[in-house]
């Protein structure tokens, strides 16, 4: 046991190498388009819509698919208040605001890293943008979850609560939804890979050192 | 011998009727065609779109019927000149005060607005041989936006609305000369001295489409018929033709036919331009206009086979193109052998100021088309198309050559024919329809209201082909065909471009307001509801809806239809329309959408409450 902490400890101990050092700035990169790219989208398919509506889930705010002859965002809303949902708005989502919040501060502190070049800082970036990044997913089911189940008691048309899908496929009435992760969180979970890379490239040099 | 020449033309009508109503077996040989490629050729799957657009004149229905081609589909009615329930067209306060009080029209030729000489897709301009307008549609969303006129001093706007080549004008005329300005009582025994009919030229702003008084010309009280504007090196003339040049009242179908030519007007616009601008116009009921007295360069008139309907200006502007429909030939003019005419002063005649050019010196062919010739198209391939009215065909026939090479019945009794973006520099060749003026035994029986019949033709081929049969209501005059990818129609109007002062677009800000017996209702329609559902007002109060369709959505149409107040307005998605009335019955009065939405369409309601 004593041997293992002695171990763990002096893992903590480690200096980041020159190459992982510039792994992290890539990995901090990675965050950067989750401002330009959405990070969920969900389409839903119907016979009167063959090209689906879409609704894009960015870091800060939703937009529907727009064409000259269909806002897809206000008709889904137009479509939704037949059941009871409320408007899909982006002032009723607090994580439009605490997101890129988070990515920001993850992107500062991970040049933190970068700097001070310590593996204890490393991990602490690591396991800190996992709890976020797995917090962050709970609180999109979570929100799903109350947009299907809070429906108005007054809809015109009582369907019983449901949540749509996190990934893949749904069949809800008429539509055909699916749900999938976008470009923006592709990226988001590249950052944290990059990160493990960089511990281990770091701790493989350090033992090679070692010798 | 004029005796024996209308005796003969006697008995050829005669027979053309006879054939026309003979039985069905007999009449439908004489326009068939090869079933399956016609089938091949025509049939446009579910879900697949046409090639073309037609835009047909909808005649005294007043209205414009869009088609397409090849599946000669009815897909759409712009109404232009009659109120139409189905779009709420008349019911709301612009509509209404667009058309002016009349309810009807006599919608005639209608012309795509044209740059360098081809159509650009921009506005559709249609005459009003009734009232005396000139409409423009805007085909961005198909709409009519515009109804100018009754234009003074014009009457019986029939000769019109072509377009000049960079639509800088729509010509428009006199069908029936009068006593000028309008308004004047005049003894019609001195028709031939007192009465005046015009042809014209109406401005179109380059940028908006709106139209303004431009120029006009008086002229002698002869029937200004049908009209053409020059392209290429004729681009700035305008054609007419007229019939009764013996000015003629009465019977004209006996009085007016005496002479054996007519004539076809050749007006040199950018002259008529030079002479306003130098001062030499009259104002004769607000407008000016030229004198031809006072002017030698402005107007001519070229002698044509009697009794001319149609002209038209071949796509090179080289040729001037006249029918006389009393003949059996189609009289072409050279544009230059026409200047050289005017140079040389090589007149034969005068009438009220105007020279008669000498017919010898101007013509450049007489082709033998058949009987009865109106119209004439023109493809890629340097034929020309002319309609056959007596003889039920249309003849092809190669300019410059003058040879016919080929000719098919129709059925029956051709009037307009139109070929793919056919008037214009650059034709498509393809398809020409024939707007047959009867169509008996050719369709379902649906009693003696009898529809148009529209014959879609091959022009592809050596020897034109039949292809398929369409129904039309009265009463395609003449129609345009346009490449189905020139037109880029939106379907929902943009939140951001609706500047209507009066728009709202949440459902909070619906209001109420009162100010003494003025009620006006701010008000949205969005699916599935009106807001707000409750209109409450005392008898004799003027009532003004703004009401907003604030869907975003294409094909999301909401009706406002007012049970007993004789209202119906249709919102497109993102617009605002005025409704305006006096409630004048007491009572509770349901109001409901019309143009059905959604699931909960049946729900869209509420009452307006008249204390």
């Amino acid at each position: 046991m004593q041997q293992y902490l002695e171990k763990a400890t002096s893992f903590f101990e480690i200096p980041i190498d020159m190459r992982s050092r510039f792994i992290i700035i890539l990995a901090a990169a990675m965050l950067i388009p989750s401002f330009f790219t959405p990070l969920w989208v969900m389409t839903m398919y119907s016979n009167q819509f063959p090209d689906g509506l879409v609704l894009n889930i960015f870091s800060y705010k939703l937009e529907g698919g727009k064409t000259p002859n269909q806002d897809d965002l206000k008709e889904i809303n137009s479509l939704n208040h037949y059941i009871g949902m409320r408007p899909l708005i982006d002032d009723d989502f607090t994580e439009f605001k605490w997101i890129p919040f988070v990515i920001g501060g993850t992107i500062l502190l991970a040049l933190r890293v970068v700097v001070l070049g310590k593996m204890s800082k490393l991990v602490d970036l690591f396991v800190m943008f996992s709890y976020f990044g797995l917090f962050s997913l709970w609180s999109f089911y979570y929100k799903m979850y109350i947009y299907g189940h809070e429906l108005d008691p007054t809809a015109a048309i009582k369907v019983p609560p449901f949540t749509p899908p996190m990934f893949g496929h749904q069949t809800m009435a008429n539509f055909e939804v699916y749900n999938y992760p976008s470009t923006g969180s592709f990226f988001i979970s590249v950052m944290p890979l990059l990160l493990l890379v960089a511990m281990w490239l770091s701790r493989k040099a350090w033992l090679a050192k070692q010798k | 011998m004029k005796q024996k020449m209308s005796a003969l033309l006697f008995i050829v009508i005669a027979i053309a009727m006879l054939i026309g109503c003979g039985d069905d077996k007999k009449g439908r040989a004489g326009a068939r065609s090869d079933v399956q490629e016609a089938a091949q050729k025509t049939y446009v799957a579910p879900g697949d779109l046409d090639e073309y657009y037609v835009f047909k004149s909808g005649g005294h229905s007043g209205q414009v019927y869009v088609y397409g081609i090849p599946s000669m589909r009815h897909i759409s009615t712009i109404p232009v000149f009659t109120p139409y329930p189905a779009t709420g067209y008349g019911f709301d306060k612009e509509s209404k005060e667009m058309l002016g009080g009349f309810t009807w029209g006599d919608a005639h030729h209608p012309s795509i607005s044209e740059t360098d000489g081809d159509y650009d897709g921009r506005w559709l301009f249609i005459s009003d041989n009734a009232n005396n307008r000139m409409a423009r549609i805007d085909l961005r969303d198909f709409k009519t936006k515009e109804i100018f006129g009754p234009i003074p001093n014009v009457s019986g706007n029939h000769c019109s609305s072509f377009v000049t080549e960079n639509t800088e004008y729509v010509l428009a005329g006199s069908r029936f000369s009068i006593p000028l300005p309008r308004g004047r009582y005049e003894k019609i025994e001195d028709y031939a001295t007192k009465f005046n009919g015009v042809v014209a030229g109406i401005n179109v702003d380059k940028n908006s489409g709106k139209m303004t008084l431009g120029w006009q010309v008086l002229m002698p009280p002869f029937n200004y018929d049908l009209g053409d504007a020059g392209k290429g090196p004729s681009k700035e003339w305008g054609f007419w033709t007229c019939y009764n040049s013996e000015r003629a009242i009465g019977k004209l179908e006996v009085t007016s036919t005496q002479k054996d030519r007519d004539y076809v007007v050749a007006v040199n616009w950018k002259n008529a331009e030079k002479a306003i601008s130098n001062g030499k116009f009259k104002m004769i009921g607000g407008v000016k206009v030229i004198d031809p007295k006072d002017v030698n360069d402005v107007v001519f008139l070229l002698p044509a086979a009697k009794s001319p309907h149609g002209v038209d200006i071949s796509p090179d502007g080289k040729y001037i193109i006249a029918s006389g429909k009393l003949q059996s030939i189609t009289t072409v003019f050279s544009f230059e052998k026409m200047l050289t005419a005017i140079a040389q002063k090589n007149f034969s005649g005068n009438e009220d100021g105007i020279n008669v050019l000498n017919y010898d010196a101007v013509k450049d062919a007489e082709v033998n088309v058949g009987l009865g010739p109106l119209h004439t198209q023109f493809d890629d391939q340097g034929y020309a198309y002319t309609s056959l009215f007596v003889e039920s065909a249309v003849a092809k026939w190669k300019l410059g050559s003058w040879e016919v090479v080929d000719k098919i019945p129709v059925a029956y009794n051709i009037g307009h024919l139109t070929a793919a973006e056919g008037d214009t520099k650059h034709p498509d060749g393809k398809y020409l329809i024939a707007l047959n003026k009867l169509s008996h035994g050719r369709h379902l029986s649906v009693g003696p209201s009898q529809p148009e019949a529209s014959q879609l033709i091959d022009i592809s081929g050596e020897k034109m082909g039949l292809l398929y049969d369409a129904f039309t209501e009265p009463e395609p005059h003449y129609a345009q065909i346009i490449k189905a990818d020139k037109l880029k129609p939106i379907e929902v109007y943009p939140k951001e471009e609706n500047k209507h002062p009066k728009a709202i677009w949440d459902l909070k800000d619906s209001k109420v307001v009162r100010n003494g017996k003025n009620v006006e209702i701010y008000a949205i329609a969005v699916r599935s509801s009106f807001e707000p559902t409750k209109i409450e007002v005392n008898k004799g109060d003027k009532v003004t809806i703004y009401m907003t369709n604030i869907e975003q959505t294409t094909d999301e149409l909401h009706g406002f239809g007012l049970n007993e107040y004789n209202i119906n307005v249709v919102i497109d998605p993102g617009e605002t329309k005025v409704i305006e009335f006096i409630a004048d019955k007491a009572g509770v009065f349901p109001f409901y959408c019309t143009n059905f939405c959604s699931a909960l369409h049946q729900e869209m309601q509420g009452y307006m409450l008249v204390k």
